[in-house]
Order: C-alpha cells, then sequence, then structure tokens
C-alpha cells in the first residue's frame, strides 16, 4: 500500500485559551474522498485551514506527499499552489471578470503567459457547465454559479488535494444540487478531496471516509455506511438526530 | 363569454379599472398642485430677495464695486492666467501625492517585526504632517528651505510651494488609501493566498484594485481641496489666480477681479464635483448595489 | 380653497419682508455738503477726525508701529493736515485699515486714509484722492552675494528674480521698466517681501525709494540699493485717500496744496526722508 496522500499528526490549534483542535490526526489516500462532519466550532473549518496553511498549527506535523508542509522551511506558497480551495462564501475577486478569477493564478503562480492562462481558464469554465458566463462579472451570476466558478478556479491549477469548506451551505436549496452535481463529477475523475459538510445524503453518497469531529478530535471515523446509518457513539447519533434522512 | 374567444388564446391587454383611473387623476391633480405651490414661492422667494438686494441705498455702489463689466474684461487675461499656474499646480501635485500616499498606506500595511522602523516612520510622518497646517508647512518649507542655502534646493515659488502641498496632502491621502485598503474583506485575500499567490502579488492583483476602487469618492474630495489649496503658493511669490485678481482689485481699486476669480474656479470645481456625484451614484466599480428590491412607491 | 390661502399668506410675507429691508440711513454719502470751518467738517464722529493707515506701518512713514506718535512723513503729514483743516492733535484718531478696506464701497471706518496710495485714473474712478503729498519713484535693493548686487543697468536685472509687495505701483513700474524674463514674484506685506530677500527665495526687490533707503541703512544685513528706476511719464504720486464723492475730498485737498505751498511738505521731507542723492537712477 502506498503512504497516504496527506498525513495529519496529532496537530493542535489554540486560539487564545480556546483549543480548537486537540491531537488530532487523520490520513488521506490518493483519490479518496473524506467528510468531516460536526456542529459549528468543532474544528472542521480549523482543520482545512491548517492544511492549506492559512493557520499555523501549534503542535503536531501535516504532510503531504511525503513533504512535511509544516515545516517553517517549506515555501508556503509552493504548498498551497497544490491545493485547492473551495469556501462557504465563494470569495470570487468582484473586479476581475469571471474568467480573469481563474486565469489569475495560472498566470501569476504557475507562470503562464497570458493567452495559455486564458486558454486553460475558458477550458476549465466549459468543465463546470460556465464558459458562457466567462465574459460576465462575478455579481452577475447566481450563488450557485458563483460556487461553481470558484471551484474551477481551485481546479485550474490541477491540484494534488481539494479542499472544500462548507460550498453548498450559503446557496439557496435549488443551487445546492448543481455543485453537488459537480462535485460527485470530481470524484469520479479521481480527485481527492477532504470536504467539511452539513448535506449528510451527499456525503453518504460520495464519501469513502467520514469523519465525526466533536471539540477538535475526531470523535468517529468509518465508511459512511456505518458512520451515518449505525453510528457507534452517542454523541455522533445525538449530532445526526438533527439530519433527518 | 363570445364564443369567438375559444379559437387562438390571444392575449386581452390590461386596462386600468375605473377605480384606478380615479386614483390616477387624484395623483395627478395632487402632483401639479405641489409643482405650482414649489415654482410660485421659488419666484417669490428670488422677488424678494433681488429687490431686497437693489432697493438697498448702497446698491449702486456695491454694483459698481463688484460687479463692474469694464474691470471685470479687463482683469480676465492675468486672472486666467493664474488660474492656468493653479491648474498646472494641482494636476502636478495630485499625480506625485497619489503616489507618495500609496507607499505610505502600503508601509503602514506591512506585518511583520521586521518592517517596524518603516511603519514607525510611515506612521510619524503621517501624524506631524496632518497635524501641521497647511500654511505652516508652506511658510517653513518656503522661506526656510531657501534659507538653508544648500547647493540644489529649488527657490522656485511654485516647486517649493507644491512641495509643501505634496508634503501636507499626501499625509491625509495616505489614510484614505489605508482605510481602503483595510476595507477589502479578508476572505478575499485568504481566497488569493489559497491559489498560491505570494503576499506581493495578492496586494497588487486583488487588494489594491479593490481597494483604490472603493476610495475613489473621497478621493476626489480631496482634488477638489486641493484645486483650491494650489493657490495657496502664493504666499510665497507665484502668481495664481487669487493673487492675480489681489493684484487687478489694487490697480482699479475695484473688487470685481475677486468675483471673476471666484466664477473662474467655480466653473473650474462643477465638472469635478458632477463626476464625483456620478460615481458615487453607480457605486463604484463593484457592481451596483443600488436600487433596492421590493421597495414600493413611498407616500 | 387650500392653495388660494398658502399664496397668499407668502405674498404678505414678501411685502412685509420688503418693508423691513428699509434703506438704513447713511451717513454724509450723498451729495457734497458745503464745507464748515473750523471743526465743524462732516466727519464720522463729531469734532474727531479719523485717520486710517495699515498696521503694521513701516518707516520712514510710520515710526515704532504707531502714527499717534506724529513721527514719520505720513504722521507728520497727517498732523499738519489736520491742523489746516481745524483739528489738534488730540482732535486726531487712528485706525487700522487693510487696502482692501479702504477700496471696499459702503460705510468707511476713516474720513481719511494715509497709506502710500499711490494716485492712478482707474483707481480715481472709485476712490477719491487728494493732491499728491510726496512724488516718489520705485527703487531696487538687494544684499551682498546675490546676483543683483552688481547690477548697474536696467539690462542687468532682467535676468534677476524680483519680489515687490501686493497692492503697491512698485509691481507695474518694475514690470514697465525692467521687463524681467522671470515672473516678478509678489508678497503679502513688505516684511514678506523682505524675507524673500534675505532667505533667497528672491534676488532683489522693488519698494518706493524712501522705504528702500530706509531699509538698506537700517534693516538689511549687508543691504545694497541698487539704483532707482526711472520714473517714467508720470511719476508715482502718493495721495491721501478718502470715499468717493465724500464732502471732506476739496478741503483736504485744499490743505495739501496749502502745506505744499508754504514749504511744509519739503520741510517734513528733509525732517523724515533720506536724502536720495545716493541713488542713482537705473538706465
Amino acid at each position: 500500500m502506498s503512504a497516504p496522500l496527506l498525513q495529519i499528526d496529532r496537530v493542535r490549534k489554540a486560539f487564545g485559551d480556546h483549543v480548537v483542535l486537540d491531537d488530532l490526526s487523520l490520513d488521506v489516500r490518493e483519490h479518496q474522498v473524506v467528510v468531516l462532519i460536526g456542529s459549528s466550532g468543532s474544528g472542521k473549518s480549523t482543520l482545512l485551514r491548517c492544511i492549506n496553511l492559512l493557520e499555523e498549527v501549534d503542535d503536531g506535523a501535516i504532510t503531504m506527499a511525503g513533504q512535511e508542509i509544516t515545516d517553517p522551511r517549506v515555501d508556503a506558497n509552493q504548498v498551497r499552489s497544490r491545493i485547492g480551495m473551495v469556501f462557504q462564501s465563494y470569495n470570487l475577486f468582484p473586479h476581475l471578470r469571471v474568467l480573469d478569477n481563474v486565469a489569475l493564478a495560472p498566470r501569476l503562480v504557475h507562470k503562464m503567459d497570458k493567452t495559455e492562462a486564458r486558454e486553460r481558464a475558458a477550458a476549465m469554465l466549459d468543465r463546470v457547465g460556465l464558459g458562457a458566463k466567462a465574459r460576465s462579472f462575478p455579481d452577475e451570476l447566481s450563488g450557485g454559479q458563483q460556487q461553481r466558478v470558484a471551484i474551477a478556479r481551485a481546479l485550474v491549477g490541477q491540484p494534488a488535494l481539494m479542499l472544500l469548506d462548507e460550498v453548498t451551505s450559503a446557496l439557496d436549496p435549488e443551487l445546492v444540487g448543481e455543485v453537488l452535481a459537480l462535485l460527485e463529477e470530481l470524484k469520479g475523475e479521481g480527485t481527492t478531496m477532504v470536504l467539511a459538510t452539513h448535506e449528510m445524503s451527499f456525503a453518504r453518497h460520495v464519501a469513502d471516509q467520514v469523519c465525526f469531529l466533536h471539540q477538535g478530535r475526531i470523535l468517529e471515523q468509518g465508511p459512511p455506511d456505518q458512520v451515518l446509518v449505525e453510528p457507534r457513539e452517542q454523541r455522533t447519533r445525538d449530532f445526526l438526530r438533527r439530519f433527518t434522512g | 363569454m363570445s364564443a369567438g374567444s375559444a379559437d387562438g388564446a390571444r392575449a386581452t391587454a390590461w386596462a386600468p379599472s375605473a377605480r384606478q383611473v380615479e386614483r390616477d387623476s387624484y395623483r395627478r391633480g395632487r402632483a401639479r398642485r405641489s409643482v405650482l405651490i414649489a415654482v410660485v414661492s421659488t419666484v417669490a422667494v428670488a422677488a424678494v430677495a433681488v429687490l431686497a438686494l437693489v432697493s438697498s441705498p448702497g446698491w449702486p455702489r456695491v454694483r459698481k464695486s463688484f460687479l463692474d463689466p469694464h474691470v471685470a474684461w479687463e482683469s480676465l487675461p492675468r486672472v486666467l492666467e493664474g488660474l492656468w499656474l493653479n491648474v498646472r499646480v494641482m494636476v502636478v501635485c495630485a499625480v506625485i501625492i497619489v503616489v507618495l500616499a500609496m507607499l505610505l498606506a502600503l508601509a503602514r500595511t506591512l506585518r511583520g517585526p521586521a518592517f517596524f522602523p518603516l511603519r514607525a516612520l510611515a506612521t510619524g510622518y503621517v501624524d506631524v504632517f496632518r497635524g501641521l497646517p497647511l500654511i505652516l508647512v508652506l511658510l517653513l518649507v518656503g522661506f526656510g528651505l531657501p534659507g538653508l542655502r544648500l547647493q540644489g534646493i529649488p527657490t522656485s515659488a511654485v516647486v517649493l510651494g507644491g512641495v509643501a502641498l505634496v508634503l501636507t496632502y499626501s499625509a491625509y491621502v495616505a489614510e484614505v488609501f489605508r482605510a481602503g485598503i483595510e476595507s477589502v474583506h479578508p476572505s478575499q485575500i485568504a481566497s488569493a493566498r489559497s491559489l498560491g499567490l505570494t503576499r506581493g502579488q495578492t496586494l497588487r492583483h486583488v487588494v489594491l484594485p479593490q481597494a483604490v476602487r472603493r476610495v475613489i469618492p473621497p478621493l476626489l474630495n480631496d482634488l477638489v481641496s486641493l484645486s483650491k489649496d494650489s493657490g495657496l503658493i502664493s504666499i510665497l511669490g507665484a502668481i495664481d489666480a487669487v493673487r492675480a485678481a489681489q493684484l487687478k482689485t489694487a490697480e482699479y481699486a475695484n473688487f470685481t477681479p475677486y468675483v471673476v476669480a471666484g466664477v473662474l474656479f467655480v466653473l473650474l470645481t462643477i465638472p469635478l464635483t458632477r463626476f464625483t456625484d456620478a460615481l458615487a451614484k453607480r457605486g463604484g466599480w463593484l457592481g451596483s448595489q443600488s436600487g433596492l428590491a421590493g421597495a414600493g412607491a413611498m407616500r | 380653497m387650500r392653495t388660494t390661502t398658502r399664496i397668499l399668506a407668502l405674498a404678505a410675507a414678501s411685502a412685509l419682508a420688503l418693508a423691513a429691508c428699509a434703506p438704513v440711513d447713511d451717513d454724509g454719502s450723498d451729495g457734497a455738503s458745503p464745507a464748515a470751518s473750523d471743526g465743524a467738517l462732516d466727519t464720522l464722529t463729531d469734532g474727531v477726525l479719523t485717520i486710517g493707515t495699515s498696521d503694521p506701518a513701516y518707516e520712514p512713514w510710520i515710526v515704532d508701529n504707531d502714527p499717534s506718535n506724529g513721527k514719520g512723513y505720513e504722521s507728520a503729514v497727517a498732523y499738519a493736515v489736520a491742523e489746516q483743516l481745524g483739528y489738534d492733535a488730540d482732535q486726531v484718531e487712528w485706525v487700522n485699515v487693510t487696502f482692501d478696506q479702504i477700496i471696499a464701497p459702503g460705510a468707511k471706518s476713516f474720513d481719511i486714509a494715509i497709506n502710500q496710495v499711490s494716485i492712478s485714473p482707474e483707481r480715481a474712478e472709485n476712490l477719491d484722492f487728494s493732491s499728491s503729498y510726496y512724488d516718489t519713484a520705485q527703487a531696487v535693493v538687494t544684499v551682498e552675494g546675490s546676483p543683483a548686487a552688481d547690477a548697474a543697468s536696467l539690462a542687468d536685472l532682467k535676468d534677476v528674480k524680483l519680489g515687490a509687495m501686493v497692492g503697491t505701483t512698485s509691481l507695474q513700474v518694475a514690470q514697465d521698466a525692467i521687463d524681467p524674463n522671470t515672473d516678478i514674484q509678489v508678497f503679502n506685506d513688505n516684511d514678506q517681501v523682505k524675507q524673500a530677500l534675505t532667505s533667497g527665495l528672491v534676488d532683489a526687490i522693488v519698494v518706493d525709494l524712501p522705504t528702500a533707503l530706509y531699509i538698506t541703512a537700517a534693516e538689511l544685513d549687508g543691504g545694497v540699493l541698487v539704483g532707482q528706476l526711472p520714473a517714467g511719464d508720470d511719476p508715482d504720486q502718493f495721495g491721501i485717500v478718502l470715499d468717493k464723492d465724500s464732502s471732506l475730498t476739496q478741503p483736504v485737498t485744499d490743505a495739501v496744496d496749502a502745506l505744499r505751498e508754504d514749504g511744509t511738505l519739503d520741510d517734513l521731507q528733509a525732517e523724515w526722508l533720506t536724502d536720495a542723492a545716493g541713488a542713482p537712477v537705473l538706465k
């Protein structure tokens, strides 16, 4: 068995006195989809931000493709260019057209020339079904469309790993479907993903592993059928009770 | 209805009911009355003001002293020449101010202990030059610098005055820029960094474009203010529009040149202020959030 | 109808407003009342002659910035004119006025003003002047070490940076006589003109001759009087300033003429104004 793509080893993160991640360990294999569930404050977002080096861990280590990325000597920008992250509030750049939003990183980070970057971006937009919107500005798109652009923007750099932080939570229910459909396609293509989500049915459908986080620790971990349908832990059961179906 | 309406569903256009027609006619009547009152009262007030003005005993003297057409005509060329100086100083200084202010704002937003001296210097500069009255800076720079008699120090009033304007205004504009930079939501920066952009790239491609667009209205305000303050270089000897008006006033013992200068300044400023208004209305380039959906007619 | 009532109310209010702006009685600004003799002139305050001059006021016109001490040429002339009009020294009051206040329309705060104001036809349309109490030339002053210090002719001054005070004819005379290559710099008052010279902001300044003689001798360190500017066809003439169509203009003019004829003006000039022999006329 090859080494996991991502190894999170006993990571600790606190903000002041508040411990958000407490001795947390997790392995993610290539092509795996790992779903994080848990109530707000359980540490899901913080974990994703730590993997992406947007936060510095207080202790422990994170290793990606054999390289310890939490080492301060490592070039964080380089690491981040190999990880794609999508946020709850899409965060598209409002002053750039959709195409330029997607082409920005290829141009600046991957050092492509303008034409090539634009072509790549256009191809990616077509891939997510928004080729026609390339010349529009973000505020002219619906929430679901903006989120799909955000996903395209994260994908265009061909990252080894995708991190998705509750990407459908801010969407109107009728727009959630189009985003989830896209994520399913990505899984079909073998994209390694770590997702935080509240969409339990989606998680059950798509996840290889589900981790229930509680107070900064992984309380329960396993295949979706186990964790979501027949959870072992009482707390997991209590949490899931809020979600019908 | 008639049997004929069964074929081809032709939609009947909506026509207002009798109730609506009555409402509309009532509203129109009220509107007409409002307009009439507005017109009449405006005319009445204006008439009273004008009558009060021209029937005052001192009016002929005042009119001759402030609105003498001959003096206005004679003083126009010189005042226009002075105004041209105001415009040139304003444009050149504005460009330098924007550059210097941006550098100061960036220096103040730099993080990390290594940059402390730069940050402290920038903060000190801004504090000092926002505290000093512009006229003091003009006098200190204008009379003091040449007094040092160092090689290479310019003695042109325009240059020295321009330096004083740049030193002072950069401090104010730097704060405007800094507010703009800090108003860009951290999530924008998080997104940019997540894509792998360095801090510098994030600043240049994501933060600054948004920051600058946000602060264009207050910036234009400062530009209008600068167009007036550009005249203060006349303290150092240069002849701007106001000083030219003063010279002509002394020559003719008549105040009309001041009125001429005033009119010219207003004409210069109006395009700027209208442009600012138009921009503010459009809500900048961040997309219009104006026009609340669902707001019904206000009674 | 409510609208009609409103309009009527507005009309009534307008009428009242007009009535309220009834003309206030003005002091002595229409027509010339016959000049009474000895202190019965139509002055601001009965029995007192109010004279305006600038603050700061400079030597040799006023000494110690205190016109009431009778020292300085203009102070002396003012008291002499007052005496001619029938006012003793203790019947004279001084007020502080700026040039703008002198020429502003409307009630003046003085009866007469004396402040090195040159007579000119343009100004005479808006002000009244007495006859000249002093004919003067303009002169160029500099300091040692300045590029203007060695100038011996008008042409030498063409490349020099000049400064002058606002509101004076120095500017116009310098412009006409020298026509310098750089614009003449203009300053708010004589103090700033001198500052500009000492700090190097300008290379030389143009002031009237008596002022030039005074500051070269007494005020500037290493001051150099380069020379007088040719007076051209009409020399600069200082006149006492009065409100347009003032009833005092004729009496004051007569007084100045009387002082000139009986030699008082010459005596005062000899006493207060330095001999101009040492100031060559530049060509």
